[in-house]
């Protein structure tokens, strides 16, 4: 099948890739951009520790194909903060030891920013249950949950 | 809730600073398995048997290799022959041999030049089958006409007449049954079981490997255990441990899932036959759930005998764990020594079978039989507690275990905290809060032994007197964080000026993996030994600089001074200053330990939950949750708490949700996320901790391993609380909606 050229912007940055229409654009991610801060944990949309912003609009980058992004925004874990600066959510998250092994941590981050800007001060069950697309197997979401609600405390104390 | 009295004598143990690798981990940059790669470098693809139990009658690999692209294929016939025990069955379960005895049983592997490539290649690999008859369930693969899984398994402990896929019989007691149950007030008797679930990592597993014609190599693999791995593969490919050099990656998560391996010998056996090209596989989510390692599934017997009141005079338990088709891999030992461990029973009787099924490999996972064990002990502990109206607290009280008691296993127990973590719950808000209608409270408590194992560490000292630690048990919950914060504790110096490094097998001596509970205990413990070597170190340098003996030189602070008055007046000489000068006052200083070391104290728990049920629907909500459970000393208690509340989550999935699900034709209904569902946030409450610390003499510092204990109450601590809900007594796994609506059904 030939490849069929993309341009997007990811993190602010135009990129260009030929991707196969069989690829998702978490592979297009993964093994043509090098941004492998996104993670694979299933290929099914069930566990959202590949979550990345696509036009404003929180997906779970395994079930976009690559060639659909031609033209798209596309955030990800990489372009959460700025170079050299971390996110609220960053900050908290580790303050908090609201990580374990750490593989599921950027898809939790992109999706809670996402909550964030949607809701700037959600309840406890509001984050729990806009969280509950991304799987986490070793931390039991106390320390994860109590982040985002400090996080959330902190940007309104800023904003 | 650390007891200040015992913490407050250290300046970092028992802090909570950043732990090292936060940065790399919230920024997307640390690397995991699938990470990594190299140039030159092709993707393989694994063809899995879609039978649970099938001769293999041919494989025909040619359409594939023809295919532009596609570099090599490997089957079972391209790995030595001669194997025997454990190499054998690692090997088996690689490649199938004769026989796939799972579905999901691996038969070949193929390296192309893209993964999409190797993905068609795959399809191209045509297996001939003749399907076989198969056995999924533990019971019926138990009985005598069972199909024969792998012929001849048994060994010396199994009696005649046993069925077929028996291996193994256990059996260890003391005491006199008939006259304890003879003494009690109340004997019951009944049949639990639980199903296999599995550790459900969010990493997939994922290496990349590379093996020249000359048998050299080397991985990049994530792992529980760099020196497992190379072993292992070593062993199935035939080729030199030492020639193997194993790296590591970050670890997407374990529990005992990866101390062991699964696919990681194909990229090796790949690469050397497309002539030392390097070679990536990543499973699929499907590949692990079909084809790694869940936990045994089980079925149990209990009977006790209790007096009114509470006292326990007799107990006795047979386990049947099946853990897939080869022996030794069922957890069924650990279970039954498990089983009364919490216990000072005087009339003890256990056994337990081994039984082989057309089900994957079990591998460890956390606390591997004690959660099974406790399901069965603790539920029928309650159902006497509850017959004779007793407090399941007061009982575990007047029944536990405490210091000198012989255990149920065997030796006597030193110092243990069970009795604290209990008066803990019994002390905490949560076991006074008000219950409303449809709500119940379960209590249990659980119990992990904890493990030592080989260790080697090596501390080094930089020239700017900050330190560097080598460890080979990889991090996987923040043990850099606790090695770091033990680390500053013994020299003296910041956490800020260590770094500790999870090393490739190269780099040390032979190290077990992060199992066991072991990583902060065994890890820890060899680094203060090393640490204390670079110390005496320092100070003879000290004592050549002020020209007294070593002898009157001590260590404070970060820097070596004087003993005493006799000793001289001289300023104190710091770290800094040391290391500045030590390429000129007899070179690098470093320090290094390696042992097995014993001593590694058993860690017991108890907790507490709150549960409403829907008696519409049999939908269990946990209302509330509290872990209390004996750390000994935790180093860094934000990830002692994140261990207690991890272990309860798992133990609650297993509880009420997940549950391996095999149809009629012996395949696995359930293996993707949607289907295996495991706990999602919206699904729990905070988790209450308690963290319980009883110092370990057998750790400089205190402590015990605080892993694996955590997943083992919650599974009858919630079937507890479903029965003071509902008075439904739920003695299957798992109590899912269906499963609970039916019990309260039929009791109307």
């Amino acid at each position: 099948m030939s490849k069929m050229h993309v341009t997007a912007t990811v993190n602010g940055d135009e990129v260009e890739f030929l991707a196969d229409p069989r690829e998702t654009l978490l592979d297009c991610l993964r093994d043509h951009l090098d941004l492998t801060g996104s993670k694979e944990g299933c290929g099914t949309g069930d566990c959202g520790a590949c979550s990345v912003m696509l036009n404003g609009r929180l997906v779970p980058s395994c079930l976009v194909l690559g060639v659909e992004t031609d033209g798209a925004t596309i955030e990800t874990i990489e372009g959460m903060a700025p170079e050299g600066a971390l996110h609220p959510l960053q900050r908290k998250f580790i303050e908090h030891a609201a990580l374990q092994c750490g593989f599921c941590t950027p898809g939790f981050l992109v999706a809670a920013k996402a909550l964030l800007e949607k809701n700037p001060d959600p309840s406890e069950s509001e984050i729990r249950y806009w969280l509950a697309g991304n799987l986490c197997r070793c931390t039991g979401y106390d320390k994860i949950v109590r982040a985002v609600q400090d996080a959330a405390a902190e940007m309104r104390g800023a904003a | 809730m650390a007891k200040d009295e015992i913490t407050k004598e250290f300046k970092w143990i028992g802090t909570t600073p950043d732990r090292p690798d936060g940065l790399d981990k919230v920024t997307g940059r640390a690397r995991y398995g699938a990470d990594f790669n190299l140039p030159n470098m092709l993707y393989a693809a694994v063809v899995r048997s879609p039978h649970a139990h099938a001769k293999i009658l041919k494989i025909d690999a040619s359409k594939a290799l023809a295919m532009k692209g596609v570099k090599a294929v490997v089957t079972r016939a391209d790995l030595p022959e001669g194997l025997t025990g454990e190499d054998l069955y690692l090997q088996e379960n690689t490649l199938a041999g004769e026989k796939a005895l799972y579905d999901g049983h691996a038969v070949a592997a193929v390296a192309a030049t893209s993964q999409l490539l190797a993905n068609d290649a795959a399809k191209l690999i045509e297996v001939e089958y003749e399907v076989l008859p198969h056995v999924t369930d533990v019971d019926k693969a138990m009985a005598k006409d069972a199909p024969v899984i792998l012929p001849d398994c048994a060994d010396h402990t199994v009696p005649e007449g046993m069925g077929p896929n028996v291996a193994r019989m256990i059996e260890f007691g003391r005491g006199d049954l008939d006259a304890g149950y003879a003494e009690a007030d109340l004997v019951h008797e009944q049949s639990y079981t639980t199903e296999a679930t599995h550790q459900g990592y969010i990493e997939p597993h994922a290496a990349v490997g590379q093996m020249g014609s000359d048998g050299k190599g080397e991985m990049w693999v994530c792992t529980q255990g760099q020196w497992f791995i190379r072993k292992m593969c070593s062993a199935v490919l035939g080729t030199d441990p030492a020639q193997l050099r194993v790296t590591p990656s970050e670890i997407g998560g374990g529990f005992g899932g990866k101390t062991t391996i699964f696919m990681e010998p194909l990229p090796l056996a790949l690469s050397k036959k497309a002539g030392g090209r390097p070679v990536k596989l990543v499973m699929s989510r499907s590949d692990v759930l079909r084809a790694t390692g869940p936990t045994a599934s089980a079925s149990m017997d209990v009977k006790m005998g209790m007096k009114k009141d509470g006292t326990i005079t007799a107990a006795q338990v047979t386990f049947r764990m099946q853990g897939g088709p080869f022996p030794g891999a069922s957890p069924v030992g650990e279970a039954l020594s498990c089983a009364f461990a919490c216990y000072d029973i005087p009339n003890l009787m256990h056994v337990g079978y081994e039984v082989l099924a057309n089900r994957p490999k079990c591998a460890a996972y956390r606390a591997p039989g004690s959660p099974m064990a406790a399901y069965a002990v603790e539920s029928m502990v309650d159902e006497l507690c509850r017959e004779l109206s007793l407090d399941p607290i007061d009982v575990r009280l007047k029944n536990g275990v405490k210091e000198g008691s012989r255990a149920s296993y065997g030796p006597k127990f030193k110092t243990i905290g069970l009795a604290e973590t209990l008066e803990a719950a019994k002390s905490h808000p949560n076991y006074a809060v008000a219950l409303g209608p449809n709500q119940g409270r379960g209590v249990a408590s659980g119990f992990w032994f904890n493990h030592g194992g080989e260790t080697s560490v090596s501390l080094a000292i930089s020239e700017d007197g900050t330190a560097q630690v080598s460890v080979g048990t990889p991090d996987i919950g923040g043990s850099r964080a606790s090695i770091a914060l033990m680390t500053a504790e013994t020299l003296g110096i910041p956490y800020e000026n260590v770094r500790v490094n999870i090393v490739e097998t190269g780099a040390l001596g032979v190290n077990e993996p992060t199992h066991g509970s072991r990583a902060t205990f065994a890890s820890g413990k060899a680094m203060w030994e090393a640490a204390n070597q670079a110390i005496k170190e320092m100070c003879k340098r000290a004592a050549q600089k002020w020209d007294i003996d070593p002898e009157a030189v001590t260590w404070k602070d970060g820097a070596a001074h004087p003993a005493g008055d006799n000793a001289g007046q001289f300023e104190p000489m710091s770290i800094k200053e040391i290391a500045a000068e030590m390429g000129k006052t007899g070179g690098p200083i470093s320090g290094h330990h390696e042992s097995t070391p014993s001593g590694a104290g058993p860690s017991f728990g108890t907790h507490v939950v709150d549960v409403e049920v829907d008696p519409e629907t049999g939908r269990v909500t946990v209302l509330r949750y509290l872990v209390t459970q004996d750390a000994g000393r935790a180093i860094h208690p934000q990830y002692v708490e994140g261990q207690y509340q991890g272990g309860a989550a798992q133990g609650i999935g297993w509880a009420l949700n997940e549950g391996y699900i095999y149809g009629e034709d012996g395949r696995l209904q359930n293996s993707v996320f949607l289907d295996y569902r495991v706990p999602v946030a919206s699904d729990l409450p905070m988790i209450d901790t308690v963290i319980v610390e009883v110092p370990n003499p057998g750790h400089p510092f205190g402590v015990r391993g605080v892993g694996e204990t955590g997943i083992t109450p919650p599974l009858p601590a919630i079937a507890n609380a479903i029965h003071a809900a509902t008075g439904a007594r739920l003695r299957a796994l798992p109590m899912n909606p269906p499963a609970v609506l039916a019990a309260i059904k039929a009791m109307a």
